[in-house]
């Protein structure tokens, strides 16, 4: 009995240590700076519940599960802020068409990818922090962490839906905030000729 | 066939194959005959691409110390 404890202390270790990477990096981009905690906190849940995980293999998408949850609890008080989003002018914005309008590199045969370009790692990641949790949790977790809208419903325990309309909501809002960012950040002036 | 704004509206859900088989013809044929709905469709693809590509693996030093750390308490508490 004492043995299979150990085993099963030394078989949760192993997992939460090839994992840490991947969930700090999913962290960091639900929760940004609450990232360290969110993964401690799911470490935690993780190693007390180890013993119902059935099947060893489903172990890295378990733990994304429970460390969703974390960061979900780190974001409710987020949540809770009034919606300040104009969803309507959302909607009626195009990047397409606003990268054409404004033509930021004038000399550019291929103006929109150009403008993609200007964008590394840490600068779509700090777009993604402006979008409010609600609509920045499923569009990070979809098209970064490759989770099917249906799988991210049941985990998230809404309607497919919801996670749908959340998603489409939050690829307008990342669109718009992509230019927000780059006109105050200079990142436009940084490519002009 | 359906407008332009109806297209650009279900451009990323047709991407991701969650719009229904009879949505999905009517945005094929606007397609087919649309160019500036074509470079809308080309970007939301790079838009998609951009999100997928920005995904960074890295964790600094000091956080992976603490979190090995806090995986090592938790250890020696249960052996305890």
């Amino acid at each position: 009995m004492a043995e299979a404890l150990v085993d099963q202390r030394e078989s949760f270790r192993e997992l939460a240590t090839a994992q840490l990477p991947r969930l700090y990096s999913i962290a960091r981009r639900l929760v940004g700076d609450g990232a360290e905690d969110a993964v401690q906190d799911c470490l935690l849940k993780g190693y007390e519940r180890y013993g119902q995980l059935k099947a060893p293999e489903s172990g890295p998408a378990w733990l994304t599960s429970i460390l969703v949850n974390s960061c979900r609890d780190h974001l409710r008080a987020d949540a809770r802020r009034p919606n300040e989003v104009d969803f309507d002018e959302v909607e009626r914005f195009s990047l397409y068409r606003k990268i054409a309008y404004e033509d930021p590199f004038p000399y550019s045969d291929s103006l929109h990818l150009d403008f993609l370009d200007e964008f590394g790692p840490e600068d779509v990641r700090a777009v993604l922090m402006r979008l409010p949790p609600l609509y920045r949790m499923p569009l990070v977790l979809v098209y970064m962490d490759g989770f099917l809208a249906k799988e991210l419903a049941r985990r998230l325990d809404v309607p497919l839906g919801t996670v749908l309309a959340r998603l489409h909501r939050g690829r307008k809002l990342f669109e718009k905030q992509l230019w927000q960012y780059a006109e105050e950040t200079g990142l436009l002036k940084k490519g002009a000729p | 066939m359906i407008s332009c704004h109806e297209a650009v509206a279900q451009l990323w859900e047709y991407l991701d194959g969650t719009v229904d088989e009879a949505d999905r013809a009517l945005v094929d044929e606007h397609l087919s005959r649309c160019r500036r709905c074509c470079g809308e469709m080309e970007f939301a693809h790079e838009l998609r691409r951009l999100l997928a590509e920005s995904v960074s693996a890295d964790i600094p030093a000091d956080v992976l110390q603490r979190l090995n750390q806090t995986l090592e308490e938790m250890d020696r508490w249960a052996a305890t």
